[in-house]
């Protein structure tokens, strides 16, 4: 496969849409695709206040199509034991509307996709975890997937030895949330409170998060376990359960991970040259004034970099990092 | 006569760094002694791993199908280099005995043991019938179920035709895998480089137990896996398991006498003793370890819950507080 290939290198810009405020503002701000979901158990971020009615997906499509940005629908739960009429009314409903490609993660799901609308295009989520060529290659085969959400967990050089090998898109996380653990392979928030993104479609939710005053401590819980403890005169950070801090024998650390931000902008001519396609900004859950800050540094980073140019300074994006720091996560091997 | 095909006991492949001859001999002692029908053999967790324990395949291997054990050569979970893919290519082109059975934890194996039979693994996502249809119609005769899938959501597949074409499996003792990553934890707990890690992983026969900031035992890490720090009971279970139609159990391997907890649990299944009983005496076998069975009633996963009566909940924690 040669990065000549169409698309390969292209770094189009995927962005969050939680809301149809969010979606106009990432359109505005100048994103090429944006990605949503419906306000059901079939997308991963099934957050109260977030998301679509079939209805507001319809508004917001002749919005993003009438300014050229195109509409991806994250369908990327598992369906459930039984019961899987949900999740192909979801797909019927995007296919019928006319979106750009849905995002799958279920092979039951895709099948059904790939049999009922095979015009329909069908891109492959990264709850999927398909992280070698050959899980690639299956989705590719078996139901004509034509493009990847990459797992975070490859190194730059990875994706450009996977891009060599496979006949379709990579799409790599980009901006915002930096999950350590493979996706779609991670029973952690359901081992804590019940609830799991393979299965209801949310991490360490809201609903099982508390904040206890203990002396001159504020302690950040998360269901029955303590996620991490602050000093009350410092900010208490939200407890994602990986981005905690645990103790190992007699050590407390952040063992997963940080709580830090993933940020490719200073990697973005590398992964060109590895021949990603797109480029995702993770955080449907942000608001709008969020998503236009991220999609319009990105998007003049992106226009910088297919002009061979230096990376413009992005001190716009320092003050919504979360936590206040960034890491280059997985794309750097020195991160393993 | 139900109909319903026999219960079988299987041990899951050893998730741990075990020095290689104590692996080889603990599967001496699992073909000798423990009633077990099925052995998954092989690193799942850590591809390093694999060269201490492949030049003790053979033997292993050929002792547990003396002892009529069937064996299925278990694979890697998370597979993230052309190298780690040829490991497997070759396992499976050039196989140590005839017409192997493997099992798939990635979802490239499983293409790449297409029409031929297989078992899918618990690290590939089979939550429903129609994934598990689509599996089974390229091979898959077996597929052990993802840990969080509830009761409910086994009494439904177990009422789907899906039942029909391929046996389920279900984890039922202990530790139960929950994370996997390309970072590898026992090398940053012990601040070294996945690429240096020294095989730190090895001092934790039963992995490492994190806990929280208020020292609750929480997780445990064992290189790149994260698992529960609660061990996974299901010996209440056992007869409702069946019910919904699951006809293979799972036993992780752990450094407690296996041998005892294959026995007690292939005597609650065989209905010689209660399950109150065995529940008992694998407390006298397991030691001081808490027990999880909470995913089961679909709720948090740590939780000990009454498993004849969804009320009087209890947690791991709490129990363990109550000591």
């Amino acid at each position: 496969m040669s990065l000549a290939q169409e698309g390969k290198g292209d770094l189009e810009l995927i962005c969050p849409a939680g809301t149809p405020a969010a979606l106009r503002a990432a359109v505005d701000a100048g994103a090429e695709a944006v990605y949503l979901g419906f306000r059901d158990e079939t997308n991963a971020r099934n957050f109260p206040g977030l998301n679509f009615s079939p209805a507001e997906l319809e508004t917001g499509l002749a919005y993003a199509h009438g300014r050229g940005c195109k509409v991806f629908v994250a369908i990327n739960t598992f369906p459930r034991a039984g019961a899987p009429e949900a999740w192909r009314r979801a797909v019927d409903c995007a296919a019928e509307l006319g979106v750009d490609a849905v995002i799958l993660a279920d092979i039951g799901l895709l099948d059904y996709a790939a049999r009922h609308h095979p015009g329909l295009r069908l891109h492959l989520s990264v709850q999927a975890s398909a992280s070698n060529a050959e899980a690639i290659r299956f989705y590719h085969e078996a139901f004509g997937v034509k493009r990847v959400v990459l797992p975070r967990v490859l190194t730059v050089e990875d994706i450009a030895e996977l891009n060599a090998r496979i006949p379709v898109e990579t799409e790599v996380f980009a901006f915002g949330g930096m999950c350590p653990m493979a996706e779609g392979r991670c029973l952690l928030s359901s081992y804590v409170t019940g609830k799991s993104p393979n299965i209801t479609g949310v991490c360490s939710p809201a609903s099982h998060v508390r904040y206890l005053e203990r002396g001159t401590e504020m302690v950040s819980r998360l269901g029955e376990f303590t996620i991490n403890v602050f000093q009350r005169s410092d900010a208490a950070g939200y407890p994602t359960l990986c981005k905690g801090r645990f103790v190992v024998g007699d050590r407390a650390s952040y063992l997963f991970e940080a709580p830090t931000s993933l940020n490719v902008l200073p990697l973005l001519p590398e992964l060109m040259a590895a021949g990603v396609s797109a480029l995702k900004i993770e955080g449907r859950q942000r608001g709008r004034a969020y998503t236009a800050q991220v999609v319009a540094a990105f998007r003049a980073a992106v226009d910088a970099c297919r002009r061979g140019e230096a990376m413009p300074e992005m001190s716009a994006l320092d003050a919504i990092t979360e936590g206040q720091s960034e890491t280059s996560g997985a794309y750097r091997r020195a991160w393993r | 006569m139900t109909g319903k095909p026999a219960p079988t006991l299987a041990l899951g492949p050893m998730l741990f760094h075990w020095e290689a001859a104590r692996w080889r001999d603990f599967y001496f002692r699992i073909a000798d002694e423990a009633p077990i029908d099925t052995v998954y053999l092989g690193e799942v967790v850590c591809a390093k791993r694999r060269p201490f324990i492949l030049p003790y395949l053979p033997e292993v291997c050929a002792r547990l199908e003396r002892a009529g054990k069937n064996v299925v050569f278990s694979t890697l979970a998370l597979i993230m280099t052309e190298q780690e893919m040829d490991g497997i290519r070759e396992a499976i082109a050039d196989p140590i005995i005839e017409a192997p059975i493997f099992e798939a934890n990635d979802i490239a194996t499983a293409a790449l043991l297409a029409g031929r039979p297989h078992v899918i693994g618990p690290f590939v996502n089979a939550y429903n019938e129609d994934t598990i249809a689509y599996l089974a119609a390229r091979g898959a005769f077996r597929i052990s179920l993802p840990a969080e899938l509830s009761i409910t959501a086994l009494q439904a597949l177990g009422r789907t035709e899906a039942v029909r074409t391929v046996g389920f499996e279900v984890q039922v003792f202990g530790r139960l895998p929950l994370a996997i990553s390309a970072r590898c934890y026992h090398a940053r707990a012990h601040d070294l480089h996945k690429d240096g890690c020294q095989f730190v992983c090895a001092k934790d026969p039963d992995g490492l137990t994190i806990e929280t900031l208020d020292n609750e035992p929480f997780l445990a890490i064992n290189g790149t896996q994260t698992l529960s720090d609660s061990y996974c009971s299901l010996l209440g279970e056992l007869q409702t398991l069946r019910d919904a139609g699951i006809v293979s159990f799972r036993l992780w391997p752990h450094s407690c006498d296996m041998v005892q907890v294959a026995a007690l649990f292939d005597a609650a299944l065989g209905d010689v003793l209660a399950p109150e009983a065995a529940a008992a005496r694998l407390r006298g076998v397991v030691g001081d370890v808490p027990l999880a069975n909470g995913y089961l009633q679909g709720r948090e996963g740590h939780l000990w819950l009454d498993a004849t009566a969804a009320a009087g909940t209890a947690s791991a924690a709490a129990m363990r507080a109550a000591k």
